[in-house]
């Protein structure tokens, strides 16, 4: 089958790609650009482990083809924070003990990220509303939800 | 099915082109939040998709004197933010509210919603409620059909080969005219509906009954307009008795399956609750609008 060349933006950088029709954004990001810090869960849209955003919206990276990224601005979680300084929300995360396996939390900093540019001051409803898609199988939330709405206090304090 | 081809017309003339233009099982993608998924779960068959959000019309929306023309493939999350539509059409907006996450609504769009035809989709009873008609378009021409109409069974509707859905029109409510959609599910989020009930109802401004819409989901192999139960509430001014008779009809018009999620009696049951509560929140709403 005849790979499709892309043209895309990831986190800002101008990138190029070959993927063929079938493959989804997650495919592509994972096992053609090596970027593996978007985890695939479920790979059916339940999950949220995949949370990018495409042209800021918020969504998951298996319920788009990466055809689609042609374009666009794709946002994942290599685009948050650096390896010398932690975005606020991952500072809050690891404050609050937000976390135990893991592979939950890049998918959880991208929708913290996109819910407080949209709300910067959720309530606990709202919050746990708007990351209803993100399923954690260790935290029981409560430490999450901690973790989000002290960062978001953080942040307000900042601006 | 596999994706082995993927088109991004700019134009509705250059999407029914395609459509009609190849002997590969061709498909329209909005969204993509049940094709994608599909595509994966079947891969052997070839599939071509034909990807409808580059044509502007597709995504874009217009409120008027005359109502809402909605671009189909504008996805959730952009159309419940839409506060001039909310305004006027509370329970549509409500009922895209509660289609997935947060992540899907970045996704789904209300056309997608109504193409795939899921007996359980939220946003097709709320769209009969409000009595949305679907401008279809084919090689033939275009066609329009009632939403009550659209939708044939279980996954399926009445757009034929080398067809698709270009816009979703509403006819504007009058002030005293306003709708609401609820339905039931277990949890709060994230699910799939057990029940749904779309209603609308309007006042006038001796805040009699004149004219309501009743439409309930997930209880029948489509979303069911319910003629009879809107009946009940008409020449009325929505009273107890007379709402509790439109649920007890629309109860009755139900005719669902027992599956994991509900069973008959339950879902039964439900509807009339839901088409009981819904009634009374549109009517507070179509007060408001007087």
């Amino acid at each position: 089958m005849a790979k499709l060349h892309i043209t895309t933006s990831i986190n800002g950088e101008a990138t190029e790609f070959l993927c063929e029709p079938h493959e989804t954004l997650l495919d592509v990001l994972r096992n053609d650009l090596q970027m593996t810090g978007t985890k695939e869960g479920c790979g059916s849209g339940d999950c949220g482990a995949c949370s990018v955003t495409v042209d800021g919206r918020l969504t998951c990276a298996c319920l788009v083809l990466g055809v689609e990224a042609a374009g666009r601005e794709i946002g994942t979680i290599e685009g948050i924070g650096s390896s010398d300084k932690l975005s606020v929300i991952q500072e809050k995360f690891l404050e609050h003990a937000a976390l135990q396996c893991g592979i939950c939390t890049p998918g959880l900093v991208v929708s913290t990220q996109a819910l407080l540019e949209q709300n910067p001051n959720p309530t606990e409803a709202e919050a746990r509303y708007f990351l209803a898609g993100n399923l954690c199988r260790c935290t029981g939330y409560d430490k999450i939800i901690r973790a989000v709405l002290d960062a978001a206090a953080t942040m307000r304090g900042a601006a | 099915m596999a994706v082995v081809d993927y088109n991004a017309p700019q134009s509705v003339q250059e999407a029914v082109a395609l459509l009609s233009g190849s002997d590969i099982k061709t498909k329209v993608m909005a969204g993509g939040t049940d094709l994608i998924i599909q595509s994966k779960s079947q891969a052997v068959e070839p599939l071509r998709v034909v990807d409808l959000k580059h044509i502007a019309e597709m995504m874009s929306y217009s409120l008027d004197d005359g109502g809402l023309s909605l671009g189909p493939c504008m996805c959730c999350a952009e159309f419940t933010a839409l506060h001039d539509v909310e305004m006027l059409y509370p329970g549509l907006v409500e009922a895209a509210y509660l289609i997935g996450s947060t992540q899907v609504q970045g996704r789904a769009s209300i056309g997608g919603n109504l193409c795939n035809s899921s007996p359980a989709a939220d946003t097709i009873p709320a769209l009969i409620a409000i009595g949305a008609k679907c401008l279809i378009v084919g090689a033939g021409g275009e066609r329009t059909v009632a939403v009550e109409d659209f939708v044939t069974g279980v996954g399926r509707n009445c757009m034929q080969p080398g067809e698709l859905l270009q816009r979703i029109l509403v006819a504007r409510p009058a002030p005293g005219s306003r709708d609401a959609y609820l339905r039931f599910i277990p949890r709060t989020e994230m699910d799939i509906a057990v029940a749904g009930a779309g209603v609308s109802v309007t006042l006038d401004s001796q805040g009699v009954c004149t004219a309501a819409r009743i439409a309930i989901g997930a209880v029948a192999q489509t979303a069911l307009l319910v003629a009879s139960a809107a009946d009940a509430l008409v020449g009325t001014k929505l009273d107890e008795a007379s709402v509790a008779k439109a649920a007890a009809v629309a109860s009755a018009a139900a005719s669902p399956i027992t599956d994991r999620r509900g069973t008959i009696e339950f879902r039964r049951h439900i509807v009339g609750v839901l088409v009981k509560r819904a009634t009374l929140i549109a009517k507070e709403r179509a007060q408001a609008s007087l």
